[in-house]
């Protein structure tokens, strides 16, 4: 009740509020309130909330804040630290042994365990599970026994084999505070892949009876489930009893699931909305925002990316002298200022910028606007026909992909044309079943915050999102080596060599990297984005 | 009576059945993997595929899918969301809500579209004719997402007055967008009344009504309205029908979870136990609201009877 009256409260002192923003004479607050609850945007979680089983983001803003990993990634620069690990330990990147913090307990007071994590990755790998985030679990040694392969993929007849054993042999419990991981094959980069929500562990009380979990949801972080009204709020209190060091510094967070951006955006400007992240299209156009929002605009660069994939089984884009030339025809510096208005930067690589050993320049002459070269390249090429660019719009697409398709054609004096398709599922399935008709739109997102995270899941031979079919042996095989390196850094200097065999075959242009706009009410004092594009609920103080 | 209201029950199992089948049919049918964005950014696994196709009967063929669905039905159960909420309690929460906004509506629209019609039917060509009219023209040539917005944008974020959006859905703070959502229909009644008790006036029946000598309010209030009324209320009735369908805009633009909303985005995310779920439960409030106004039509005019 105190909540509502809280926000009914508040558009008496918004016009007082925006006209002192606005004549810069805002005072700053005296201190921050520990004890005030914040409201921030959600969107309606699309799975029950299991963090194994929950990867889409409605979800996951919900399962972040109640549940602590092993390591979590630092809000700063994206670099895990060890959260409730003492330490993980290697000697040869394959078998690592991983010693978990005494003295956390879990919100219903059991404490948390080296089981509780094993038999929670256990959990998640189970084939019959069907959870989400099982592939996740697929290096460590005995996946292909809990979770055999579907033969004919889950469209076809056949029904997977049932798994041959029901836990990892890969994980192994040493003491209370100890377990063991081993790994199928040495990857030197996995302790930073165990950041992510589905590695978290789970209480007794999840085993014991899962449907009453799935309504009250039982984790180890910093924040206690309260309540859930189906399709309006989640309501997370302060823990109290938090081991780690990032005790927030307010008490109560509501996550309210909103109708559409827009009234959320409309709530944000009003001050009735704390936090959201990715302001909605009408917010964007014409930076409207800044005169909406003023100083309250949060924003920086987020783990993503923006780049045009080739598909390797239509002609002519499996010609290296076209990738070349299409490349090298496209204005990115242009593209950006004009369109992005600088919101996004030009990508000279396939690695993000934040991540930990990029390189400059990997792409090097080729991801560089030059139009003499592009030409010479294009005449090489021995093509002639017409170019084709496919995206879908729902995401606001269509102004870049014409300003692309224009600069390509200014460029090489040939006809090229964009064709747009309008829903992203659609869009999505047409990539996966290998049915583009000309180069299209692609967009990553870093699942963890490694270098190795932009290279093999995307242009590995075979691998989960190489959606071109892209194939390089000499490329897999310097993977390989890196993913067997004793440490972290060898494994990034060979990741670099890897990153840099690219540039000779453009299996992707990569075009830019983005920024994420978010923006904050007047109550918040601080409030920060992290690299994975959501509110730092660590950062934030209430005035 | 009696036998009137049973054949029309009767009626509507044939239009049930098939709309709902209809409406099974097309939700699967919409293009695009049904499980697309249920996995955030990636793709979803195969053994979750998998599963959720079993748990859909997704491999079945379609008359076999829509049987076990009914089968369900029939027996109260509307199955399960893919996020393992029940989807008659997702109906039971959001229901009451457009309830709550469209008897908001319904009400603005009748006592505000009513006066304006009687009063500016009475006065033939007068001032306050001209006003209703000139003022009905311009609500009904703005589209519903234009006020919804303008009075969003003016009332709640320059001047304040009102909270930009509904926190929580009483009858209070559904007041603003229940006036957004009766606007249009507002005019329509409005100009339906005024039509009905211009023509009316002039009839036998209120000539001898005046001539009685009876007072001049009663001879509106009792005579002359409840005959004007008949074409009003099966617009009011159909119009509670369509309300209680969800207004997507303006619960968008208000922040509103009602029925519309949860039906625009259940179809988005390709939840078919959602879409359908709703849909029969809307078929069967519209097909009762319709029985109800055609049951009114005899409390209101005596000449006509059922039977």
């Amino acid at each position: 009740m105190s909540r509502a009256r809280l926000v009914r409260a508040v558009p008496a002192v918004v016009a007082a509020a925006l006209v002192a923003t606005a004549c810069g004479t805002a005072d700053a607050p005296i201190g921050s309130n520990t004890e005030a609850g914040i409201t921030i945007f959600n969107t309606e979680p699309e799975n029950p909330l299991v963090p194994g089983n929950t990867t889409e983001v409605g979800g996951s803003r919900v399962l972040d804040p109640l549940f602590t990993g092993l390591v979590e990634y630092r809000a700063e620069d994206a670099q895990p630290v060890n959260a409730m690990a003492e330490s993980i330990d290697t000697t040869d990147s394959k078998v690592f042994t991983v010693k978990v913090k005494q003295g956390w307990q879990f919100h219903d007071g059991s404490p948390v365990t080296a089981k509780s994590f094993v038999d929670a990755w256990n959990w998640t790998a189970y084939g019959p599970n069907a959870t989400q985030g099982a592939s996740f679990f697929s290096q460590i040694e005995g996946f292909d026994a809990v979770h055999p392969d579907d033969p004919d993929g889950a469209d076809g007849p056949q029904e997977a084999p049932a798994p041959t054993a029901e836990t990892l042999s890969g994980l192994e419990v040493v003491d209370d505070h100890t377990f063991t991981i081993t790994l199928s094959e040495p990857f030197a980069v996995f302790p930073v892949t165990i950041g992510y929500e589905v590695f978290a562990p789970l209480p007794e009380a999840f085993f014991k009876d899962r449907k009453a979990f799935e309504e009250t949801p039982i984790g180890n972080g910093p924040f206690k489930y309260v309540s859930r009204a189906v399709g309006t709020d989640i309501k997370l209190t302060r823990y109290d009893d938090y081991k780690g060091n990032d005790k927030p510094k307010f008490k109560d967070l509501t996550l309210k699931v909103y109708q559409s951006r827009e009234s959320a955006y409309a709530d944000l400007v009003s001050n009735n909305l704390d936090f959201m992240e990715e302001l909605p299209p009408n917010a964007l156009a014409g930076r409207q925002y800044e005169t909406d929002l003023g100083e309250r605009v949060v924003q920086r660069e987020t783990l993503n990316n923006q780049t045009i994939a080739f598909p390797f089984y239509l002609k002519p884009y499996d010609n290296v002298d076209l990738r070349r030339a299409i490349s090298m025809s496209i204005n990115r510096e242009e593209i950006t200022q004009r369109i992005f208005e600088g919101s996004r930067k030009p990508a000279d690589g396939w690695v993000h910028p934040l991540m930990k050993g990029y390189q400059a320049g990997q792409c090097g002459e080729y991801c560089t606007f030059n139009p003499d070269k592009a030409k010479a390249a294009f005449a090489k090429s021995g093509y002639t026909g017409e170019i084709v660019l496919l995206s879908n719009t729902d995401g606001g697409h269509q102004e870049w992909a014409e300003a692309v398709v224009n600069s390509i054609k200014n460029t090489l004096g040939v006809e090229a044309r964009f064709v747009p398709s309008t829903s992203f599922g659609e869009f999505r399935q047409k990539v996966n079943g290998h049915e583009m008709t000309g180069m299209y739109r692609a967009g990553w997102i870093a699942d963890y915050p490694s270098i190795e995270n932009w290279l093999t899941p995307l242009f590995r031979t075979g691998a989960s999102s190489n959606d071109g079919l892209y194939s390089n042996p000499a490329f897999d095989a310097k993977l390989a080596e890196a993913d067997k390196a004793p440490s972290e850094e060898a494994a990034i200097k060979l990741y670099l060599e890897a990153e840099r065999m690219l540039a000779d075959d453009l299996p992707s242009i990569p075009l830019w990297t983005q920024n994420t706009i978010a923006g904050k009410s007047d109550r918040l004092k601080v409030a920060k984005l992290d690299p994975f594009r959501t509110l730092d609920l660590n950062s934030v103080e209430v005035a | 009576m009696g036998r009137y209201v049973l054949r029309r029950l009767l009626q509507m199992v044939p239009v049930f059945v098939g709309t709902t089948f209809l409406i099974y049919a097309l939700v699967w049918a919409v293009p695009g993997d049904p499980f697309e964005g249920k996995c955030g950014e990636r793709d979803c696994p195969d053994a979750y595929v998998a599963m959720m196709r079993d748990r859909f009967n997704l491999d079945d063929p379609l008359l076999l899918q829509y049987w076990k669905y009914l089968v369900n039905l029939v027996q109260g159960d509307f199955g399960v969301t893919s996020s393992g909420v029940q989807v008659v309690d997702r109906i039971v929460t959001a229901f009451p809500v457009t309830l709550k906004l469209a008897l908001v509506a319904l009400l603005i629209e009748a006592v505000i579209g009513i006066t304006a019609g009687v009063v500016s039917g009475l006065r033939n060509r007068g001032f306050l004719d001209s006003l209703v009219l000139v003022s009905t023209l311009f609500l009904i040539s703005i589209p519903v997402f234009v006020t919804g917005y303008v009075v969003q944008l003016v009332f709640g974020l320059q001047l304040g007055w009102i909270a930009p959006t509904v926190t929580t859905p009483s009858f209070g703070n559904l007041i603003v967008p229940g006036f957004v959502l009766a606007s249009l229909s507002m005019a329509y009644v409005a100009r339906l009344s005024r039509a009905s008790i211009a023509e009316n006036r002039r009839a036998d029946y209120v000539r001898t009504a005046l001539a009685k000598g009876l007072p001049t309010r009663r001879v509106v209030g009792v005579h002359l309205l409840r005959n004007s009324l008949i074409p009003v209320i099966t617009f009011l009735g159909t119009d509670l029908g369509a309300f209680l369908g969800g207004a997507i805009v303006t619960e968008g633009i208000f922040n509103v979870p009602g029925v519309g909303g949860l039906v625009f985005r259940s179809i988005l995310t390709k939840d078919g136990a959602m879409v359908t779920g709703v849909v029969t439960v809307l078929v069967l409030v519209y097909l009762l609201m319709t029985l109800l106004v055609d049951l009114l039509y005899a409390v209101l005019d005596p000449r006509i009877r059922y039977d």
